[in-house]
């Protein structure tokens, strides 16, 4: 079934009854070619791949919930291609590309809104070091563009621009930049995938891997034995859990982030907006929500909740930089459970068990890689070879010293 | 979360600074080999259940503490000070 304009109004008129289920809801099959755990975004987008790019059809993707149902539907949804080392920069600039292109490849409205990232300045410091940020974007062929501080009150004046502890000098504007519906790219993926012969299998948590010599040949899970010629895992906030279950001792820690959301209201906050010194993001969404972030708990979880300091610490840095959000009244709060890295980026790579491969450690910024994730990890797991936006996601990069740590904060997790 | 300071009592987790898995005291010799480095700093096992770990009681008494807490519920399980545990 298509989707269309035509179809929405030609359905209303019949009350709706013509819709039908998007996906199959197949029972495992005793063997796949590929098997994907965990049907996240990238659990998804990896299997759409194989069977797009690669035409691997025979595939299977094994959630333990329902589809969607960890962090691609509890994120904040920015999208964004603005990173300054390379191995990150090629990488979400690609990603990015891919979002532009992603409802008319689907044929699925993710409500992709490029309506800007716009990050603050508030010291000369912090100005240069986003003029070589935005030089780095463009040499990458991507957009930035460096704003003064009028600059900044033309596209966000009602940002409180009489703080004496954190100014406003100026901002870092990425157009490209904005938020998606993400509820909507984790069900377009798995429409387009199920369409190609994907089998998604939701209520099927993988328990333990089956491996002989070195090689791994399927999965135990709730539904029994499944083999496989290749696993990939796919699982974000999980990824140390799972991996231990094939021995693997990872370069990762789990820790919560949590996100707010406020009541609807008409639309006042032009794409997104970061408080970086603060610790404070903002953007509204489509339903007029006003949905607003900050950082983690910094203590290792698994509980998708988070604690009262973290939340009171939000609302104040709110309230310092965008003061008119006192108006409005908070909703829900929630947490996600977050795979961070030892050097704050991903992890796309093989692992040392043949046939067993790894895509995790998306950290805070997970969401936005979501296409390129599953491109690349596609990629690799089909033809064996590193995709060329994703060379440097390297498991052993910690061992030798190539860490990617573009906060330049060590390896500590709960800093990046 | 509250944490029971063996020298303060309970007290708000907001006077409390998070470092990580307590592995971190267990610092190998400066002539370990790469392998041993490696797995200090950088590889951990992440449980999903008790975890022990160091917090630091800055706005407290400034003890460095070794805290067993449960990952998935966020109960605190024991406290000790991270001094002593290691002699
Ligand atoms: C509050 C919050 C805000 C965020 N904001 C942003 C943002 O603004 N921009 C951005 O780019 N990123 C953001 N992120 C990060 C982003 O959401 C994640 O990095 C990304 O969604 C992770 O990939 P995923 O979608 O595949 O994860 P998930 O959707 O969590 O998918 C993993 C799946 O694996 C399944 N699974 C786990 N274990 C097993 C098992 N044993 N067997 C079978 N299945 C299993 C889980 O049930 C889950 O469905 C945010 C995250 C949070 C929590
Ligand atoms: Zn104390």
């Amino acid at each position: 079934m298509g989707y269309s304009g035509f179809k929405v109004f030609w359905e209303g008129l019949r009350g709706n009854t013509g819709w039908k289920p998007v996906w199959r809801d197949p029972a495992p099959k005793p063997h796949y070619d590929v098997i994907i755990i965990g049907g996240g975004g990238h659990g998804l987008t990896t299997a759409y791949y194989l069977a797009k790019n690669h035409g691997i059809t025979n595939v299977a993707v094994l959630e333990r919930g329902y589809l969607g149902g960890g962090n691609v539907g509890r994120n904040t949804t920015i999208v964004r291609a603005n990173y300054l080392l390379p191995g990150n920069s090629e990488f979400y600039s690609h990603s990015l590309k891919l979002w532009e292109g992603m409802e008319q490849e689907l044929n699925y409205n993710t409500m992709m809104s490029q309506r800007g990232v716009l990050n603050l300045a508030h010291s000369d410091g912090q100005m240069d070091a986003f003029a070589r940020r935005g030089n780095q974007m463009l040499i990458q062929g991507d957009d930035a563009e460096l704003l003064d501080a009028d600059g900044v009150r033309a596209h966000a004046p009602f940002l409180n621009f009489k703080s004496q502890r954190f100014p406003i000098r100026g901002g870092l504007l990425h157009r490209r930049g904005g938020t998606a519906r993400h509820d909507a790219v984790a069900w377009g993926y798995a429409r387009g995938a199920d369409r190609m012969g994907v089998d998604l299998i939701q209520n099927c948590e993988v328990t333990g891997f089956r491996i002989e010599n070195g090689k791994v040949r399927g999965v135990e899970t709730s539904r029994g034995y499944i083999g496989a010629g290749k696993v990939g895992m796919a699982v974000a906030g999980r990824t140390g859990q799972v991996a231990a279950m094939a021995g693997l001792r990872l370069p990762i820690e789990s820790h919560v982030l949590q996100a707010f959301v406020s009541e609807g209201l008409k639309p006042i906050i032009p794409g997104v907006v970061t408080f970086g010194m603060g610790h404070f993001y903002i953007s509204q969404s489509d339903k007029g929500g006003l949905v607003f972030g900050g950082d983690l708990d910094f203590y290792n979880s698994y509980a998708a909740r988070g604690n009262l300091p973290m939340l009171e610490h939000v609302m104040e840095a709110g309230m310092a930089m965008v003061p008119m959000i006192g108006n409005a009244r908070m909703l829900r709060g929630w947490g996600g459970i977050m795979d961070m890295s030892m050097d704050g980026s991903p992890i796309i790579d093989r692992t040392p068990i043949d046939g067993l491969f790894l895509n995790g450690g998306w950290c805070y910024g997970g969401f936005k890689a979501t296409p390129g994730s599953g491109w690349c990890f596609a990629h690799l797991l089909a033809t064996g070879e590193y995709h060329k936006a994703a060379t440097r996601f390297r498991l052993n990069r910690f061992e030798t010293g190539h860490v990617l740590d573009e906060e330049g904060t060590g390896a500590r997790p709960n800093k990046h | 979360m509250r944490i029971e300071c063996p020298q303060c009592g309970a007290r708000d987790v907001r006077e409390f600074t998070y470092l990580g898995a307590a592995v971190l005291a267990d610092r190998p010799d400066a002539d370990a080999t790469t392998e041993a480095w490696q797995d200090y700093v950088h590889l951990r096992d992440n449980p999903a259940g008790p975890h022990d770990e160091l917090w630091h009681h800055a706005m407290g008494c400034s003890a460095w503490l070794r805290v067993r807490r449960n990952t998935l519920t966020h109960e605190i399980l024991t406290v000790t000070m991270a001094q002593e545990d290691r002699t």
